[in-house]
């Protein structure tokens, strides 16, 4: 009885101790960036183009514009794919067509952001011989669909048979049972797993390295070169210059808080598609 | 007849549910299916709008007439079939994304039918007998009744399209004695308009709604008669068993 209780708090303990050394990588990431970006932070800072080396102010706002906009092309061409691609598995992919998808997907979500870039940039950038937003968010899709996919899978899987046969014996035709009654009532989870890939694919630096490359003006066209928040993360901090490093810091955070805020939306979403059901 | 099954056999895959079941069911009547768990009580009705050969694996040969049309004759889409012969399931099964109203048309909606459905809402609840209770609150989610409501509210959306034959799989063991007596009241109203096939374990439930009842045995139709012969004066003794509560 004794020996139980003491293994028991050891135990106890020792998870507590695992949780705590989990949590400072974390707990450092927040306080660096936090400490080191928010005196970046102003006004000007979200809205303003990078300055020159040398002179201060200046700011990443095309970068934060070319980032929400390659994300943005990103959903317009990966979440159909992706949604469309779950929706087939649950509904039809029991058999070898299905597994073959899934098992794209699985190794497709195992490839390395840099070679998603890489295939990207001989598809796109080769044959229209310039870098563009267009094809960052193409590579920025590649990397949404597989994960997308399976995420839908599991969650019209979810949705009871018994709401399919009911509107089948409605007789509604299958198609429409499968987009209006199964898609509709897995909506609230699958916007949730939208969100989560677009914060996924926000984050992404290596896709877009040589797709978007980088732009120091504003660029409002999908066929021209654009600026990330990542990319130019990327060029400030490899910079000699300490008001770079600055910037970096600064940018490192707007992209923090952007990916965080998307986040926490999906999170209230999903709790609260838990709330409601019965 | 309005329903006419000859030499009706089912499978799921290797498993034979149904042995050549041949019954008739006259036109305004309720026929109760009567038996034990996994005679193919189930599997019977599912048969009768073409939603067991949804199953994977799942397999019919046989007859199946609904006013006189082969069910599997070339060019009927069971589709449309499922619009003319309703079904109601042993768990309520409102889409929860919906509202009570939204429910009551689904049918309709879903098929693309458009246009103000609020006569034909008030009229498939009525019928239900749920209107009183959930009028003031129409747009409010289908969730939010009780089970015993919610299965109500399936009644009003299978009689939302219109069909000619409802078709109900245990549709009051899931609930409590007065929703069921409330399920049961309403069977025998609708018995005027439709003709009414309902699967129940409840015996007392059999005699209580039906005209005709059938009673099912390891995938064998045993018995089929008037109801009150069935109960009182079974020609076979594992109907009299059964009935008599000696076995199943």
């Amino acid at each position: 009885m004794k020996r139980r209780r003491l293994v028991n708090h050891l135990m106890t303990a020792l998870c507590g101790f695992g949780l705590l050394l989990a949590l400072i990588p974390l707990g450092s990431i927040l306080w660096l960036v936090i400490s080191r970006g928010a005196p970046a932070l102003n006004l000007d800072f979200f809205t303003q183009l990078p300055a020159p080396v040398g002179e201060t102010g200046g700011g990443v706002g095309n970068a934060i514009l070319g980032t929400l906009s390659m994300v943005g092309i990103g959903c317009i061409l990966g979440v159909p794919v992706g949604v469309g691609a779950g929706v087939f598995l649950a509904e039809r992919g029991n058999g070898r067509t299905g597994d073959a998808v899934r098992f794209t997907a699985e190794v497709l979500s195992g490839v390395p952001s840099i070679v998603v870039g890489i295939v990207a940039y001989g598809l796109v950038v080769l044959p229209m011989h310039r870098f563009s937003a267009l094809a960052g968010g193409v590579a920025l899709a590649v990397l949404m669909i597989p994960a997308l996919a399976r995420s839908t899978e599991e969650l019209v899987r979810l949705v009871p048979g018994s709401l399919r046969e009911a509107s089948l014996a409605l007789g509604v035709p299958q198609w429409r049972t499968s987009l209006r009654v199964v898609l509709r009532t897995a909506l609230g989870g699958i916007v949730t797993a939208v969100l989560l890939s677009i914060a996924r694919a926000a984050g992404e630096t290596a896709p877009l390295l040589f797709t978007a490359l980088n732009n120091q003006y504003w660029n409002f066209k999908a066929d021209q070169p654009t600026a990330s928040l990542t990319v130019q993360i990327y060029n400030y901090a490899v910079s000699p210059y300490q008001d770079w490093h600055q910037k970096a810091w600064g940018a490192a955070l707007v992209l923090l808080l952007l990916v965080g805020a998307l986040s926490l939306i999906a999170k209230a979403l999903a709790r609260n598609r838990f709330g409601t059901a019965r | 007849m309005k329903i006419e099954v000859r030499g009706l056999d089912a499978y799921f895959r290797s498993t034979h549910a149904l042995r050549s079941v041949s019954l008739g069911v006259p036109a305004n009547t309720v026929l109760a299916i009567i038996g034990p768990s996994g005679c193919g009580k189930s599997t019977f009705v599912r048969c009768i709008n073409r939603m067991h050969e949804l199953v994977p694996g799942a397999r019919q040969t046989g007859q199946i007439f609904v006013d006189g049309k082969d069910l599997h004759a070339r060019g009927v889409d069971p589709v449309d079939l499922r619009r003319r012969v309703g079904m109601v399931f042993q768990r309520p099964n409102p889409f929860p994304t919906m509202s009570i109203y939204d429910n009551v048309v689904a049918g309709l909606r879903l098929n693309g039918i458009g246009g103000d459905h609020a006569e034909l809402v008030e009229k498939s609840l009525r019928q239900a007998a749920l209107w009183d209770e959930v009028k003031d609150r129409l747009h409010t989610s289908a969730l939010s009744l009780s089970g015993g409501q919610q299965q109500r509210l399936c009644i009003a959306r299978a009689l939302a399209i219109g069909p000619e034959v409802m078709l109900m799989d245990e549709p009051a063991s899931a609930l409590d004695p007065i929703a069921t007596a409330k399920i049961e009241e309403l069977i025998r109203e609708l018995r005027q308009q439709l003709t009414i096939v309902i699967v129940t374990h409840n015996m007392q439930q059999a005699a209580r709604v039906s005209d005709h009842t059938a009673f099912f045995y390891m995938g064998e139709l045993i018995e089929h008669g008037e109801t009150e012969q069935i109960f009182t004066n079974p020609r076979e003794p594992r109907t009299e068993d059964y009935v008599t509560g000696k076995f199943g």
